[in-house]
């Protein structure tokens, strides 16, 4: 059984059919990577993945159960946590109240140790911890955001464009801390417009155009792939 | 110099009026991004509720005011339930007409349960004043209980919204609704909470006020809710130091532009200071204005 199962969803903005019937999985312990350029459709999959959207038709198996419908606020407890396109920290809260709040759904005793946790893993978050999130550099905001997700334990992470506006040298920063969160068995459904590291990490890889999957397959032969080569890695 | 101090006393008390008006304006403008309108309403409900227990039904001054808290607290829930939660998706402007409809419609409701006729208020304070300089400024009971109600008010709120789950739950949802919900938060429930809050904030403003002033008719919430509004604009909406800070300083200015100035142009001076605040400093006295660094 996959973690996770997305059977045939179609997704509207109004008029707009954003998902035109796609279908994955995610098995545990994988990093499976979606990626396509803007407009794709990447974002609105994990979207409504996560119930901030809903979609008009399809499935959505979470361990086996069927989660349409379940609002966005119930996903948590479920095991699933989504670190959003654009970071969305709380900007006015300082660095050690966001990671509470990514523990809402948790005991309040074993916020603490968590919290402590994920000073260990981000120790830049550490120096941080009480200066206000807005203030903190994006690279740091990322950290942040993904160190926020993981508060909650959960049995999927999914990472929204982590590498968007950051430099190279943060870009690989963040990468490696993926590689290492996938070496501590987490599994990580990661979307990405950065194909060639987004493939270097992942195990398994989709393709998005225009709300369909055009391609699939193992990260590392779709990276040789010529077609994926031309359209996404630029030569 | 008496006189002087008689009015910077008289201030604080309407300012901390103001304040605790202001804060429920500014919670609520700070999670569900739309001005309330019908908060100065719910103020006047607060106090018809207080007046009808102590005088109709017989019930002791402090009961009364329980029950003008459990009414309004209610009320407010009901009000963004049945006007509000409707137009989540909506746009600004139509929330906005929808306030000011709530507004009008509480308005006429008091006035065709109440009457037009103002009500004599009978204060519900029965703690005795005290006097300084040889019995030259009098001090009232109300005058104490407002401002330290203001002051205990805003002591927690702070602590509610800097220290608890749920508190903290609020502030989340104020920043970001899609973020506060990924981190499992029910959005709805908070919003519902802060309506809960700011309504039971109205109840006490009520009391207070028409318990200084001693008049009620249904028009009697729209002036000071209009004020503190002004005051949470001034202070900087959505932080609640810059509420209490926006409230008392609005109440000395007008008691002081009364005394001083003119009695006709008190709310003139009120709302003139509004505008060269703002044309300063578009964000309020304390109002936050974090750099956002991408």
């Amino acid at each position: 059984m996959s973690l996770l199962e997305i059977k045939d969803i179609h997704v509207f903005y109004g008029a707009i059919h954003a998902i035109k019937g796609i279908s994955f999985n995610v098995e545990e312990g994988e990093i499976v990577t979606l990626i396509g350029a803007n407009g794709a459709g990447k974002s609105t999959t994990l979207n409504t993945v996560v119930g901030l959207l809903k979609p008009r038709s399809g499935e959505i198996l979470f361990n086996g159960k069927n989660i349409n419908g379940v609002s966005a606020n119930k996903m948590v407890s479920l095991g699933m946590a989504l670190c959003p396109e654009g970071r969305r920290i709380f900007q006015q809260m300082t660095v050690r109240e966001n990671l509470e709040m990514g523990g809402f759904t948790r005991d309040k005793a074993e916020i603490a140790p968590s919290v402590e946790e994920m000073f260990t893993r981000f120790p830049r978050l550490r120096e941080r911890e009480n200066q206000i999130a807005g203030t903190l550099s994006g690279g740091e905001q990322q950290m942040l955001a993904m160190a926020r997700a993981l508060m909650s334990k959960p049995k999927l992470l999914m990472l929204d464009e982590p590498s968007m506006g950051l430099a190279p040298i943060l870009v690989e920063q963040i990468f490696d801390i993926i590689r290492e969160l996938h070496g501590a068995g987490t599994t990580i459904l990661l979307v990405e417009q950065n194909a060639q590291m987004a493939l270097s990490v992942a195990d398994r890889a989709y393709v998005l155009e225009t709300g369909t999957i055009s391609m699939s397959g193992n990260a590392s032969e779709l990276l040789e792939n010529d077609d994926v080569r031309k359209a996404y890695l630029g030569s | 110099m008496i006189s002087f101090l008689s009015h910077l006393v008289n201030g604080l008390s309407l300012g901390s009026v103001y304040a605790i008006i202001a804060l429920g304006y500014s919670m609520v403008y700070g999670i569900a991004k739309m001005l309330n309108f019908a908060h100065g309403d719910v103020i006047m409900v607060g106090a018809y509720i207080s007046f009808c227990a102590t005088q109709y039904w017989g019930l002791p001054p402090l009961v009364s005011v329980l029950c003008s808290m459990v009414v309004c607290t209610v009320l407010g829930i009901i009000i963004e339930r049945l006007a509000y939660k409707p137009l989540r998706q909506a746009g600004s402007l139509a929330v906005l007409i929808t306030a000011i409809g709530v507004s009008y419609l509480l308005q006429n409701l008091a006035l065709l349960i109440w009457g037009a006729n103002p009500k004599v208020f009978s204060s519900v304070i029965s703690l005795a004043g005290f006097t300084l300089f040889d019995g030259q400024l009098k001090i009232t009971g109300e005058v104490v209980v407002t401002v330290v109600t203001c002051v205990a008010v805003m002591l927690l709120l702070t602590w509610f919204t800097g220290k608890t789950r749920t508190g903290r739950a609020i502030r989340a949802v104020s920043e970001d609704k899609g973020a506060a919900q990924l981190m499992g938060i029910n959005v709805n429930f908070s919003i519902s909470l802060t309506f809960a809050i700011g309504s039971f904030l109205a109840a006490i403003a009520g009391v207070l006020l028409c318990s200084s002033y001693n008049t009620l008719m249904p028009t009697t919430g729209s002036m000071p809710g209009i004020k503190a509004f002004t005051a949470a604009v001034f202070g900087g909406i959505g932080s609640i130091p810059g509420a209490m800070l926006g409230g008392i300083l609005l109440g000395l200015i007008e008691i002081f532009g009364r005394a001083y100035i003119s009695t006709e142009l008190a709310d003139a001076i009120v709302f003139a200071v509004l505008i060269i605040i703002l044309l300063v400093k578009p964000s309020g006295l304390l109002g936050k204005n974090v750099q956002e660094k991408v």
